[in-house]
């Protein structure tokens, strides 16, 4: 009970630093540069918190902004959105959620059915091969039972993105799903990619890092994904009961891991915690690798139904010899091995530093102003990695509400799509449809093969293709919205400068949906 | 049938005169094309040494076995194989179109794929500050008069290689790639336009857009006015694919004379696990590429003469096997060239061989090209660079390669 209270009253002291601090950035424009820089108005600080903090204004924020007051409005979103868990969930959502085999089921069970339908498809194509006539059932299983489940994790996504009125826990659930990235395209990945993003993603976007950071080096998706789960000491012999099964069959003999793999291990530092100039060297590659292997997949759980989660070290699999790493002496300690490298990787100035400039860039600008990437690196590793203060600070920042940082970021597809969808207050009706044009976009939804994930930056978007595609999903959805000009320009409200209005004004009725939503003003945010 | 031809494709117009009809004419343009493979392709398979004693050692389950046995390499010489699945590549070896050069890439010792790729892309290793692409530079730096389809970048995001402020036109993947869009309306385009009249950046990529896509489509309707997509009637498969697409590419650079300079990438190359030897993964992979590289030789057809198309990867693979019939990330690898004016048939570079001392720290085929300096003489020679040009492509380009004057035919 306390604790709530604590939480209440802290949630409030937060928004009303934050409306502190867009009005110092306001004072302080004022007092600087009169003429350039005007600070942003109250319309423009609402419309900028729905674009960055969430995936843009439907109709109802621009009436809720207008009853409200912008001030009001603004200050309430924020205290909300640092308290995700308080907001309802829609009831449509939630019924819609419910009935997906994919956020229901456990990590055992789900890579049992992909492993099944993989077998059923491989024996029914192996008797077609044949000439026999193979059951339908069998022949399509992979299709039927698995593609299914990979639609609906991302149909998931996108619906909890449209609808939430969590709409800062959706976008930064799409940074650190980003930063962790896993490819749904390799092999049981896709089945996974949903309990992941719900485990090991999801509590911890305003948790701690650390806890992210060990969910992920845990999840048989990340394992399979970057192949530790095949990372083992050299000359690994498997375990004596299996070695006559496998005697028999050379093909699974040959797949028995013999030694390291160091995909995961580089990929720890350079993506997921130092950064690629985080001060490592290959050895320091190598010998992280053999701190990690041993964590891997419960092999009986996984082949066999069973339930549960998958994670599980096996001590035969371990390197336990001694290592030196980052300059520090290992002595062989089995899985607290791995746990002490999460420890000191998480820990590392150099995490920080390369967070905080992630961060910065996806939520202020391409080249984030070097203050906030301070401020925020600082503030990481004083709270020990707590994602919420470090959020908190980044809404508390200056930098934040800007001039320089408005309408200063130009859309990803994914934030483009979804933007749309929300200012013309579409349902999700076509799922498909919509994934289909996110992967037309160079960004299928867990569709990004290499483990850096999808860019935030203008320069990995704008070109002449991206163009042309954005302009025919905003005719596309335009027309089947049927909304009318007006509305959408009062959703739009403050980010639409007097040139879109005034040029806007002058050309034909049938095109104006499409113009706004193809303007300047709405491929940025 | 010209005036028809312009009535015809008029929608596609944007009311400026098309470039390829107001300029002549001028055949025999010499043309580029970069193919990157990202994701590192295991080099010590694409092209195989066969003859050093460490490969087959350090490879048990992944080496290719020898020329003259079964699923063996393609024998290109004592010493090198061509990996079996790149078959539909081998006649371009033996005609004389095909060379290889094996230990280059890098000079910078990165292991990261994404850096490394970075600085493929700008032609700066070891600088990430650079903030554009070498081929936007070379377009820039290149003779002759601009167009606006003078480059391609084929794929749906902007590559860093192309980065920059000369203007590319984008083709998309995919057979709708060439298909009509909202963007194509003269009326969308005149709106955007205003919309966009305060904003530099986009009113550019508009134009480029809207240039470009009016220019590809003319070029590919011109003397083919039902058949918008050749790939379309030349039995390739309606789904996405890699020789589809190549094949597209080639046939636009084929009937679009301003055509100089094209880039694709094709990713998934990182093979950590099971990679396969003769069968397999790494095979399939190839397979597909060969198919693609070979689709896009035909579908430049004539211009296939003029063209060079490189074939690279941001580094190599380990020369031992790791612990899951996979290798992981190395340094040195095998750049491809292929196309009319290349002196092919043969192995250029020096080869630092696989002993234990040769290898970089101890684990990997060493780099003793540069890859700028295989580019270099292609940019000059072939595209006909001067050397103050050639500077503002690479700058601080390492010295002249050795095998330079053997690279293009006289």
């Amino acid at each position: 009970m306390r604790n709530r209270r604590f939480i209440l009253s802290s949630a409030a002291a937060l928004a009303s630093g934050v409306m502190l601090a867009a009005r110092r950035s306001q004072a302080a424009s004022l007092a600087t540069s009169t003429t350039t820089t005007p600070p942003l108005s109250a319309d423009e600080r609402a419309l900028h918190a729905l674009n960055r903090l969430g995936y843009g204004p439907r109709p109802a924020d621009a009436t809720a902004i207008a009853a409200q007051g912008a001030d009001a409005w603004l200050e309430r979103f924020l205290t909300e959105q640092l308290e995700p868990r308080r907001l309802p969930q829609p009831e449509a959502l939630a019924a819609r959620l419910a009935g997906m085999d994919v956020l229901r089921l456990g990590q055992a069970e789900l890579l049992g059915r992909y492993r099944e339908a993989i077998k059923a498809t491989r024996e029914a194509k192996r008797e077609q091969s044949r000439g026999m006539t193979p059951g339908a059932d069998a022949l399509n299983a992979v299709r039927e039972q698995v593609r299914p489940l990979v639609a609906d994790a991302a149909t998931a996504r996108l619906a909890r993105a449209l609808q939430s009125p969590a709409q800062l826990e959706e976008v930064l659930t799409e940074f650190w799903f980003n930063h962790f990235n896993v490819y749904a395209g390799k092999g049981p990945v896709g089945v996974l990619v949903a309990d992941y993003e719900q485990r090991a993603i999801r509590p911890h976007v305003l948790g701690r890092f650390r806890d992210m950071l060990g969910a992920t080096a845990r999840h048989p998706a990340m394992l399979t994904y970057l192949d530790n789960a095949q990372s083992v000491v050299a000359g690994y012999q498997p375990p004596q009961r299996a070695r006559r099964f496998l005697a028999e069959r050379p093909a699974l003999k040959a797949r028995v891991p013999a030694g390291l793999n160091e995909n995961y291990a580089r990929e720890l530092m350079e993506l997921h915690t130092l950064g690629v100039d985080g001060g490592y060297t290959q050895r320091d590659v190598t010998e992280l690798a053999r701190m990690l292997t041993g964590w891997g997949l419960d092999s009986r759980k996984a082949l066999i139904g069973g339930t549960g989660d998958l994670f599980a070290f096996d001590p035969r699999k371990h390197d336990n010899g001694a290592k030196t790493w980052l300059g520090l002496s290992i002595s062989g300690a089995g899985p607290a091995e791995g746990e002490r490298a999460l420890d000191v990787l998480a820990a590392h100035p150099a995490t920080a530093r390369h967070l905080a400039h992630k961060f910065a860039q996806a939520f202020v600008a391409d080249e984030p102003p070097p203050g906030l990437v301070q401020k925020l690196a600082y503030n990481f590793r004083a709270t020990g990695g707590d994602l919420r203060e470090f959020t908190r600070t980044l809404i508390r920042a200056d930098e934040f509400w800007q001039r320089d940082a408005y309408q200063a970021k130009f859309k990803t597809p994914y934030q483009y799509l979804l933007s749309s969808l929300r200012a013309l207050d579409l349902p999700l009706a076509e799922p498909r449809k919509l994934l289909a044009a996110l992967a037309q976009a160079g960004q299928p939804l867990y569709g990004a093969q290499t483990p850096d994930g999808y860019k935030s930056t203008a320069a990995a978007w704008r070109n002449p293709e991206a163009l042309t595609q954005r302009v025919q999903l905003a005719t596309t959805l335009g027309q089947a919205s049927g909304i009318s000009p007006e509305r959408l320009s009062v959703t739009l409200g403050a980010s639409l400068s007097d040139l879109t209005r005034r040029t806007l004004a002058d050309e034909p009725a049938g095109q104006q949906v499409a113009l706004l939503l193809a303007s300047p003003d709405f491929m940025k945010r | 049938m010209l005036r028809r031809q312009l009535l015809h494709f008029g929608a596609f117009t944007l009311g400026g005169l098309p470039v390829s009809l107001v300029h002549a004419q001028n055949g025999g343009q010499k043309k580029l094309v970069v193919v990157m493979l990202r994701g590192a392709v295991d080099g010590l398979s694409v092209v195989a040494p066969y003859g050093e004693r460490e490969y087959a050692a350090s490879r048990p389950q992944i080496a290719l076995p020898p020329p003259g046995t079964d699923d063996g390499l393609l024998k290109l010489d004592a010493l090198f194989g061509l990996h079996p699945a790149l078959s539909p590549l081998k006649r371009h070896w033996d005609g004389g179109q095909l060379a290889f050069v094996h230990a280059s890439g890098s000079p910078d010792p990165t292991r990261s794929h994404f850096d490394a790729q970075d600085y493929f892309e700008s032609g700066t290793p070891g600088r990430k500050s650079t903030p554009d692409g070498w081929m936007n530079r070379l377009l820039t730096a290149l003779p002759g008069e601009p167009s606006p389809t003078r480059a391609i970048s084929q794929g749906q995001t902007p590559p860093r290689i192309f980065a920059g402020t000369a203007s590319v036109a984008s083709l998309g993947l995919g057979p709708g790639a060439m298909q009509r869009r909202a963007i194509d309306n003269p009326q969308m385009q005149a709106g955007l336009a205003k919309l966009y009249a305060n904003d530099a950046q986009l009113s550019g990529t508009l134009r480029d857009a809207t240039e470009g896509r009016g220019e590809m489509a003319r070029s590919m309707a011109a003397g083919e006015p039902r058949s918008m997509d050749p790939s379309a009637d030349a039995g390739a498969p309606s789904a996405r694919s890699f020789a589809a697409d190549a094949r597209r590419l080639g046939t636009l650079i084929r009937k679009d004379p301003y055509t100089q300079l094209a880039f694709t990438s094709v990713g998934g190359w990182d093979t950590h696990v099971n990679q396969g030897a003769a069968r397999g993964q790494l095979a399939n992979r190839l397979a597909s590429l060969g198919e693609g590289l070979d689709a896009l030789s035909a579908g430049l057809g004539d211009t296939f003469k003029d063209t060079v198309i490189v074939v690279a990867s941001e580094f190599g693979r380990t020369l031992r096997q790791n612990g899951n019939g996979g290798t992981d990330h190395g340094r040195g690898n095998v750049i491809w060239l292929l196309g009319g004016p290349v002196a092919g048939g043969q192995m250029l570079g020096e080869w630092p061989g696989l002993d234990a001392s040769a290898l970089a720290d101890g684990r990997d085929l060493a780099v003793r090209t540069d890859f700028r300096q295989v580019l270099a003489p292609l940019l000059q020679r072939h595209l006909g660079l001067s050397e103050t040009a050639l500077a503002t492509v690479f700058p601080e380009s390492p010295q002249t390669w050795r095998y330079a004057n053997r690279l293009l035919r006289a």
